[in-house]
């Protein structure tokens, strides 16, 4: 009896402490489910020593409370994750160094050129030979090819940054080192052969200074096809699948480093895949917990049993009905969400009957009874508004859509004179990430999982996870295949036909 | 059985005549035809050259007249009361088997077996 009530004490005592740690997750769901007792014996320090006595009515006397509550976020936990990222001093940093470099190289290279031209003038102008009209020639020349060279940078180097990327742009990396070495080596020659000796042929320098501008144009062409269009043409064949749903959705990408395809794979995914809804996930996570705490293990020779193949093998034996409740509750709950669905259509249309645009020939009305789009979704919103919100509840959706939002898209909607259906639209069906507040993209931070180096190319085979708050994407690679095409002509007047008949009649 | 175009045809032939049977208000001869100038050949289960677009018997009722006439499955109708049977549609094979007025039709009909029936006759029997 002593040893009993030990028992009973110890496991309540220790039950309650996750009770506690759970606690800010009270309005998640809560099962009251009967723990299976752990393997080692409770009381380690007992002076109670040889046959273990197992009270078989242990079971009746101790009640254990668990949250089957899946990791659940409230509003502010949301707001102080965000946060804390976005406080994070690191990657800023990071921005701003390559910034910085990218602008000082950028500021080298158009003065280089400009340099290479005045300085003789400065330095030597005595000695200079006066220039010739082929030498004005290429001033213009020069001039311009400078000013393509700045339209061009700017337009390929100096876009808003999208995403900040785990390891460098090896690419870049290169471009910036082949032209910083490039035009170290025409300063050095020109610092040798030309400042030194003080060559006064001046049309050489001006063709000197046309060269290095004419090879940085080609450079950026290099930077052009090695940055933008490598990638372009379709090489692979990514599978994206959402670890949560089973959303999954294919792509085409080109040759691309697993971090750039990881970041193709990102914008994709807020543009295509149906919002996250952690609520849906709940009925299966529930049932798989009924199944695991529908046994309880026993030891009867005093020995302990391997817990896990016990449960499988007691598991396969048992006759389980749930796929049966599954069946009737997915059944149940299809009709009333048809149900609620119809409700609302209904109401949707009536309430858009209640305004109409006014003409602009029509008699003016008394300035209360005109009223701008806001208003007017305020006027019609009260009529509508049951019957969307319990819609919403039963798709457990009512997290996605606030008030407010609901009563924009409701004034959207009337000022492009758009019908019932089409402001239903978004509520019928979950939309892409992007179509929601963003308080619902929780948080912009994906981290990289992969085997692989991150800057090395995708390759037939590779996998890789983005992971992010509350779900993870795995991405599979397969390469397309090389396609063998042959060609056969056919004669247009080879199209000839005959009938196929093959009557029996009886006679 | 085939044919030479321009050629005539020759076939060993089998007369054999049978009385339309009443059956309420129409004529039945019990058996069924297929083939025609208009149909494909290549279906015909009973021609030895898939290009032969002669009228051919598919089908005998048991018990019929036909039967009893002697008319076999697979035989080709040569000839339909003096009517040629070898180069005609479907349909007016049809019309030729079923006249209203007529009670008798008499049938020329050719098979494979008939040639080697008479061949074998003609080994047995020498010219006499």
């Amino acid at each position: 009896r002593k040893i009993n009530l030990f028992h009973a004490f110890f496991i309540f005592f220790e039950t309650r402490d996750r009770h506690k740690s759970r606690s800010k997750d009270s309005r998640s769901e809560k099962s009251v489910t009967i723990n299976s007792p752990p393997a080692e014996p409770l009381l380690g320090d007992s002076s109670v020593r040889g046959e273990q006595v197992q009270d078989d009515n242990w079971g009746e006397t101790t009640t254990a409370v668990t949250g089957t509550s899946e990791h659940s976020l409230s509003q502010e936990d949301i707001v102080r994750i965000t946060k804390d990222l976005e406080d994070s001093v690191g990657l800023d940093c990071r921005r701003y160094v390559t910034r910085t470099i990218a602008v000082i190289l950028g500021l080298l290279v158009f003065f280089t050129p400009l340099a290479f031209l005045v300085l003789p003038h400065i330095l030597w102008p005595e000695k200079l030979k006066s220039c010739g009209t082929a030498c004005e020639g290429l001033f213009i020349s020069v001039a311009f090819k400078l000013l393509i060279l700045l339209l061009a940078v700017w337009a390929l180097f100096f876009r808003p940054a999208r995403a900040g990327l785990p390891r460098v742009f090896v690419f870049r990396i290169l471009l910036a080192v082949l032209v910083f070495l490039f035009v170290v080596s025409y300063w050095l020659f020109y610092s040798v052969r030309i400042l030194d000796s003080q060559d006064d042929n001046y049309q050489g320098i001006v063709q000197y200074a046309v060269s290095l501008v004419d090879a940085l144009l080609f450079i950026h062409y290099l930077a052009v096809v090695l940055l933008e269009l490598r990638q372009l043409q379709p090489c692979f064949s990514v599978c994206v699948t959402r670890s949560t749903d089973g959303e999954t959705r294919h792509y085409n990408l080109g040759q691309l480093s697993i971090q750039r395809a990881a970041l193709a794979i990102i914008e994709h995914y807020y543009c295509d895949f149906p919002i996250h809804n952690p609520a849906l996930l709940s009925a299966s996570k529930s049932r798989a917990a009924k199944h695991l705490a529908g046994l309880k293990v026993y030891n009867v020779d005093g020995e302990f049993p391997s817990q896990s193949r016990a449960m499988i093998a007691a598991a396969a034996r048992r006759r389980d009905t749930s796929h049966n409740e599954l069946y009737y509750e997915e059944a149940e709950h299809e009709r009333r969400v048809r149900k609620r669905r119809a409700r609302l259509v209904v109401a949707v249309e009536e309430a858009f009957t209640h305004i109409k645009r006014m003409q602009e020939e029509e008699p003016k009305k008394a300035p209360g009874d005109v009223m701008d789009p806001r208003e007017a979704a305020q006027a019609i919103f009260p009529s509508m508004a049951r019957a969307l919100q319990k819609y919403l509840r039963t798709t457990k959706q009512q997290h996605c859509h606030s008030m407010e939002s609901i009563q924009q898209h409701l004034a959207f909607c009337i000022t492009n004179n758009m019908t019932p259906k089409a402001f239903l639209e978004s509520y019928l069906t979950p939309g892409p990430t992007l179509q929601y507040g963003k308080d619902h993209w929780l948080g912009r931070r994906w981290t990289l999982i992969s085997e692989a180096s991150v800057t090395s190319g995708l390759k037939d085979g590779s996998v890789f996870v983005l992971k992010c708050v509350d779900f993870s994407l795995v991405v599979t690679t397969k390469k397309i295949p090389y396609i063998q095409m042959s060609e056969e002509y056919i004669d247009p007047k080879s199209h000839k036909f005959v009938l196929r008949l093959q009557s029996e009649t009886s006679v | 059985m085939s044919f030479v175009p321009g050629q005539p045809v020759t076939a060993i032939v089998q007369r054999i005549e049978i009385q339309k049977l009443r059956q309420g208000e129409n004529l039945i001869l019990g058996f069924s035809i297929g083939g025609g100038i208009d149909q494909d050949p290549g279906q015909n289960p009973f021609s030895e050259d898939k290009s032969d677009k002669g009228i051919y018997v598919t089908r005998i009722t048991p018990g019929g007249p036909a039967e009893v006439a002697g008319l076999k499955m697979g035989d080709k109708i040569m000839q339909v009361n003096g009517w040629d049977m070898t180069m005609v549609t479907h349909d007016q094979a049809r019309k030729k088997l079923t006249k209203r007025k007529e009670d008798v039709v008499r049938l020329l009909i050719t098979r494979k077996s008939l040639e080697e029936t008479v061949k074998q006759s003609m080994g047995c029997h020498p010219k006499q």
